[in-house]
């Protein structure tokens, strides 16, 4: 178990190495930088700031600085904020988007592995339909579209939550439905699914043969075996969900990480792409392995070992 | 001896997509105390319906009783609630499964799905369980128990699984148990130590069993009486000497020359029975073994024999019991 970890987090070390490696070069290698744009500015000007940040000298010595900045865990200075670097922008941002990220997440762990199991055990009947209604409208309708229809109706219409902005939990509730939309019903057609599969299996019979009672089948026996796949995507979602989405955080006014991403971007800000890509790829590797902790606590026959297999 | 198990004119059919199967069409016979009885017949015939039916394990719907009674000590099983079935179920009889690699729960200890059971009907304490599991574990000869009972099952192997389920199965001191072809995927010198072990545990313990295969041999070494299935139907039932010895219906017959021997020439082609068992959606009017017959009459298929009895205790529906059936031009096959 211990050769495990170690191994697991020399892997991780090379995997960010790599992505560190690969977003640099290809973000160098798009035409422009991040000045160019900035309208009137004489060529000296010009020569300074890439002096400044270390963009006029050649593309394996800049490398090579950030990564022994990296290695110090620092991300850089924002080529854009004048006031904030990069490690500013994320310790802001990530708390907030991490915030609603927990409670969009608690909402579809209840909610939608617990929809997919009462779809299949009424399988084909009314709660069935009703829960599988529920996941189309989720996967199917966009957050932005989900988002704005809850300002209209909820928050402005009937006026029982605020429209938008940060600081109380009320603010927290419209946001983190909409976004838990998604991934609650990706979640509930995968148990489902699973679920289905389950309880056709030979031990649920044998388990019902004890006589013991159809609740205790279910929760004992049939829930522990369905919840794996569940398990399975949980890593990239749950990162996802913590990073932030740039569409919710937009429509309710939230000054959250998903925002820095795309903006990152747009300005070329090459310092902050580097940083949020890095934030996302740290954050999206722990959870893979949390995932894979948790795979070895609920099925017994997945043995994590430092041996190949 | 009393009959611990009475089914009486039992019917179980299927509804599907294109109508129904009726897949165990009036069917009686009885378990006595401390008998093992053997139910035969190929894939399809309805063993396996008729055991599921005993327990009420089958998923309903589909399934549905279309008729008839299942006394046990007693008491009329399918006139039973839900809850009254449970408190049956696992205590007083209990059932061992085909498959001993996938009838086990695989992320649940060993020792827990043993006594699970037990602690549902009894509320024993954990101690207590954790006692009657070694014991159990004990009982049906596996190595090391108290090992044992901490592991998994897929740190078993297929033969020793099948051990678990049977000390399963046996946790409650079950009156009836039934074993749903217990060995039909175990090789076959794991297949001796099984069924060895069964019967000892029969001698000690004293409980009737239910034996559900198409292995013959298994019938022979095994079983006190045996009912042979055909369609849904039974076309002959008796004592396993009588049936061995004294075979009366033609399907018997051939089952019974299926089965491959030892003393058999190499080059001698194993024998099977041509063709395929009727189609239960709309089951024959006649013999539904009519067409696989080869001593079909005229009168086979259109008209199903009455059940003529040979002896107490064996009996059999075939037109070539009639006493006419001499005379009848028998079809040339």
């Amino acid at each position: 178990m211990k050769k495990y970890i170690f191994k697991r987090l020399g892997m991780s070390i090379v995997t960010i190495w790599a992505v560190v490696t690969i977003t640099f070069f290809l973000m160098h290698s798009v035409p422009g930088d991040p000045f160019r744009k900035e309208g009137k500015m004489s060529p000296a000007v010009y020569e300074n700031l890439l002096e400044k940040y270390g963009l006029d000298k050649s593309y394996p010595e800049q490398y090579m600085i950030y990564l022994t900045n990296l290695l110090k865990g620092d991300f850089g200075d924002s080529m854009k904020s004048k006031v904030e670097t990069v490690n500013d922008m994320i310790t802001r941002g990530f708390p907030v988007s991490a915030y609603l990220g927990v409670e969009a997440l608690l909402i579809a762990i209840v909610f939608g592995p617990a929809l997919g199991a009462l779809a299949a055990l009424y399988q084909n009947k009314v709660p069935d339909y009703i829960a599988m209604i529920v996941a189309i409208i989720g996967i199917s309708v966009p957050s932005f579209i989900m988002g704005t229809m809850f300002i209209q109706f909820i928050a402005k219409n009937i006026n029982w939550l605020p429209i938008g902005g940060w600081g109380e939990f009320k603010h927290t509730i419209l946001p983190a439905i909409a976004l838990s939309m998604m991934p609650l019903a990706y979640m509930a057609r995968l148990m489902r699914s699973s679920m289905l599969e389950v309880l056709g299996q030979d031990y649920i019979k044998t388990a019902q043969s004890k006589g013991i009672s159809k609740a205790a089948v279910v929760l004992k026996h049939a829930v522990r075996n369905a919840i794996l796949p569940i398990v399975s995507v949980l890593g990239t979602l749950i990162s996802n969900l913590l990073v932030g989405s740039f569409v919710i955080e937009k429509i309710f006014g939230i000054p959250g990480l998903g925002a820095l991403f795309v903006q990152s971007i747009t300005n070329r800000d090459y310092t902050l792409i580097m940083g949020t890509t890095i934030f996302y790829a740290i954050v999206l590797i722990g959870m893979l392995f949390l995932v894979d902790l948790a795979y070895m606590a609920i099925d017994p026959r997945i043995k994590l070992t430092g041996e190949g297999r | 001896m009393e009959n611990l198990l009475e089914v009486k004119n039992l019917a179980v059919s299927f509804k599907t997509f294109f109508g129904e199967v009726e897949a165990v069409r009036n069917i009686s016979f009885s378990v006595k105390d401390s008998q093992t009885v053997a139910i035969v017949g190929e894939s399809g015939c309805g063993k396996s319906v008729t055991a599921n039916s005993i327990m009420q394990l089958l998923p309903m719907p589909p399934a549905f009783f279309k008729g008839g009674e299942i006394w046990f000590e007693g008491e009329n099983l399918l006139k039973k609630t839900d809850k009254e079935m449970q408190k049956i179920r696992g205590n007083k009889m209990s059932m061992i499964f085909q498959d001993p690699m996938t009838s086990l729960n695989p992320t649940i200890r060993v020792g827990k799905q043993i006594v699970e059971g037990l602690i549902h009907h009894h509320g024993i304490s954990k101690q207590e369980a954790e006692e009657k599991a070694l014991e159990m574990l004990r009982l049906v000869s596996v190595p090391q128990p108290e090992k044992r009972i901490k592991q998994y099952p897929h740190e078993f192997s297929g033969g020793m699984r099948q051990r678990v389920m049977i000390a399963l199965a046996m946790v409650s001191d079950p009156k009836l148990i039934i074993a749903d072809e217990p060995t039909t995927a175990l090789d076959v010198t794991v297949q001796a130590q099984i069924l060895e072990l069964m019967r000892e545990i029969q001698k000690e313990r004293g409980m009737s069993i239910i034996l559900i295969t198409h292995d013959l041999g298994i019938v022979a070494e095994m079983s006190d009486k045996v009912v042979v299935m055909y369609a849904g139907q039974i076309i002959e039932e008796g004592n396993t000497k009588e049936i061995f010895e004294n075979t009366k219906h033609p399907y018997t017959a051939k089952l019974l020359k299926s089965v491959p021997r030892l003393d058999m020439d190499k080059n001698e082609p194993l024998h099977s029975i041509e063709g395929t068992p009727p189609d239960l959606y709309i089951p024959p009017l006649g013999c539904p073994f009519y067409d696989r017959c080869d001593k079909a009459m005229k009168i086979c298929k259109d008209n199903m024999p009455d059940e003529e009895n040979h002896s107490p205790t064996h009996k059999s529906r075939c037109w070539l019991n009639h006493p006419l059936a001499k005379d009848q031009e028998r079809r040339s096959s």
